[in-house]
């Protein structure tokens, strides 16, 4: 690469990266700079793969399990920090020029998108200008370099939450959250670019996965914010019933779906369930009551805590329980969740 | 999980902690919850409460409990009254207390119910589903016996001139029973009309509180004697050819669930 708004940050050989609006490559050329090698008789791997979040925990889990097999090139576009894991090799932003000379460099045979600004990462324009305009380029380039197969990172939040929820919400299930929640619209409306992408052009072999919560070492998303502070805030009058997931076991997910290669659409949730002030005396924290009637008291309360709580747009799923069926995953690629809810929550209880 | 651990070893009873334990229960998680929030603990506390209720208060009285099949799946459906789901309790109850086969029915509430606090919660750790033809279906799927009250809001806010009157049935169920190849066990009750008469419902404070309708009644239910009549199971076919089918099929489960609210009220020699 050698467009001048790449460059290296030296973040491998101890130099701190310096401060960039620009999106910037984290390797020495020589390190990553060859055309992959096509897969096949002759080569040492099964072929190039690009990860994008992969300054991410699971990003990181799922990078370790592909580089058994594969070249792995780790893409990173959230945030503009100072130090980077090793498994980030570009930080670009999807909406700029220089991404696509990460396509031109490297013959991606697939991408695994799990790179999403999560809900309380950034204001809902940055959200969605990163999430959906950044993922229709990274789709764009990946069907005009010839890339076979997508593996994407949806959330169960798309489901959204509502008193009348049924349990047991099959993918089948119309996106509510659209309807019910305009701070999270970006989630579907990314979901929705991935389904006409995987109707339209199937030669993408599009995998979407819609996870229930993530949580376990590393992972730093709403839920697992609230159970690794001794003190979490929950609804009085309410405690809707949960799922987790270990974020080895979503990362072992990601891998099958991605090996196995069956194109769909996929819940990807345990069948063990859990009430939510439950999981928070599993993971030793102590309950702070707040009001749960009426909504705008309640708001209010969540409002006033800042980031000791869950923002007040996503409350509702700290109060009606979203339970989706993961049974269609686990019967299509063979997937059993290996973490109990014991173990997973322990992990917080023991770290404080 | 702490009240649930202060109030079991002080109010639940050996023989009653036995008996729950024995019902049978599918799906049950590591946690102790089931996929629509069922917790054994929770209702085995709800369970000598609503004993009590059922021997002592409303000295409730069962027949034809033979006619509920000790497994597979299965929908109880009866008449709806009385404003609160007394009824639909009562009829798990017997349901679940009977000496054999005793099965721990789902009861569908209504939609609202998980908004309020506590009781939502409750509900559900008790056996409480919402009344949504998805949660139905998915139950059936899993040999699940749930009692169902197709006439929903419009016969349990009935007023009390219109008592033991059959409201419109939706056919939802009926559509379920064909498709799952369920049998329909009717039951008529008589009694819950009467544990809680309603005069009135004022629209505007059910409009201004968010319920579906306010009833101009006691503040507690009153201590009406109830009696439950479970008939012949009845068996459909999915070969309906269109909705005016599924009409007459659901008219026939309401001509059955008459004549067991009419066996009920023959029953009972006085309403208290």
């Amino acid at each position: 690469m050698t467009d001048k708004n790449t460059r290296k940050t030296g973040a491998g050989n101890g130099s701190v990266a310096p401060k960039r609006k620009t999106p910037a490559r984290r390797r020495a050329p020589a390190d990553t700079a060859r055309k992959a090698a096509p897969a096949g008789i002759g080569s040492a791997t099964r072929g190039k793969v690009m990860v994008t979040g992969a300054a991410g925990a699971l990003a990181q889990h799922v990078i370790a399990l592909l580089r058994e097999n594969y070249d792995v090139i780790g893409v990173e576009f959230r945030g503009l920090q100072t130090s980077y894991p090793d498994t980030v090799d570009y930080v670009v932003d999807f909406n700029t020029h220089p991404f696509e000379d990460v396509f031109r460099e490297h013959g991606f045979t697939a991408i695994i998108h799990l790179g999403r600004i999560r809900f309380t990462q950034s204001t809902r324009g940055r959200r969605y200008s990163a999430n959906v305009t950044g993922t229709a380029r990274l789709l764009r380039l990946a069907l005009q370099y010839g890339v076979e197969q997508v593996i994407a990172l949806s959330t169960f939040h798309v489901y959204g939450a509502d008193a009348r929820n049924p349990s047991l919400i099959d993918e089948e299930y119309p996106m509510r959250a659209a309807n019910l929640m305009r701070e999270i619209v970006d989630a579907v409306e990314l979901e929705n670019l991935f389904n006409i992408h995987l109707y339209k052009h199937p030669e993408l072999n599009i995998t979407i996965l819609r996870p229930c919560h993530i949580a376990g070492p590393g992972i730093s998303n709403e839920i697992s914010r609230m159970l690794a502070q001794p003190v979490a805030p929950c609804l009085l009058g309410f405690s809707p019933l949960m799922q987790f997931i270990h974020v080895e076991d979503m990362a072992e997910a990601v891998m099958r779906s991605f090996e196995r290669n069956h194109p769909g659409v996929y819940n990807v949730a345990p069948d063990d369930y859990v009430s939510y002030q439950d999981a928070l005396q599993l993971a030793g924290c102590r309950r702070l009551f707040l009001p749960s009637v009426p909504p705008m008291l309640a708001r209010r309360a969540v409002r006033a805590l800042g980031r000791y709580a869950p923002p007040s747009y996503l409350i509702n799923f700290f109060k009606y329980a979203v339970i989706i069926d993961g049974s269609l995953f686990a019967r299509t690629f063979d997937f059993q969740p290996q973490r109990s809810l014991t173990e997973l929550l322990g992990h917080y209880r023991g770290n404080k | 999980m702490r009240v649930r651990q202060f109030l079991k070893p002080r109010t639940v009873t050996r023989e009653v902690d036995a008996l729950v334990d024995a019902l049978p229960k599918h799906n049950m998680g590591s946690q102790g919850y089931d996929p629509w929030g069922l917790n054994p603990d929770t209702a085995k506390i709800s369970f000598m409460a609503v004993r009590w209720l059922y021997d002592n208060y409303f000295r409730a009285r069962a027949f034809g409990l033979d006619n509920i099949p000790a497994e597979g799946r299965l929908l109880i459906v009866g008449n709806h009254s009385g404003q609160l789901p007394m009824d639909g309790v009562m009829v798990s109850f017997a349901v679940a207390n009977q000496p054999e086969n005793a099965r721990l029915p789902r009861s569908m509430i209504e939609r609202w119910f998980p908004s309020v606090p506590f009781l939502g919660n409750w509900m559900n750790s008790v056996g409480g589903v919402i009344g949504d033809p998805k949660n139905c279906a998915k139950m059936l799927e899993r040999d699940e016996a749930i009692v169902v009250f197709p006439e929903g809001i419009r016969g349990s806010g009935k007023s009390y001139r219109l008592r033991y009157q059959l409201q419109r049935f939706g056919h939802g169920f009926m559509h379920l029973a064909m498709e799952y190849n369920t049998p329909i066990v009717p039951v008529g009750v008589v009694g819950c009309e009467e544990t809680m008469p309603s005069l009135a419902n004022i629209k505007p404070l059910a409009r201004v509180l968010g319920l579906p309708y306010f009833p101009l009644a006691p503040l507690v239910p009153l201590p009406a004697r109830v009696f439950m009549n479970f008939g012949k199971p009845m068996h459909y076919a999915n070969d309906a050819r269109n909705e005016r089918d599924v009409e007459w099929r659901v008219e026939e489960v309401k001509d059955a669930i008459r004549d067991l609210i009419d066996t009920g009220i023959a029953q009972r020699k006085s309403i208290f």
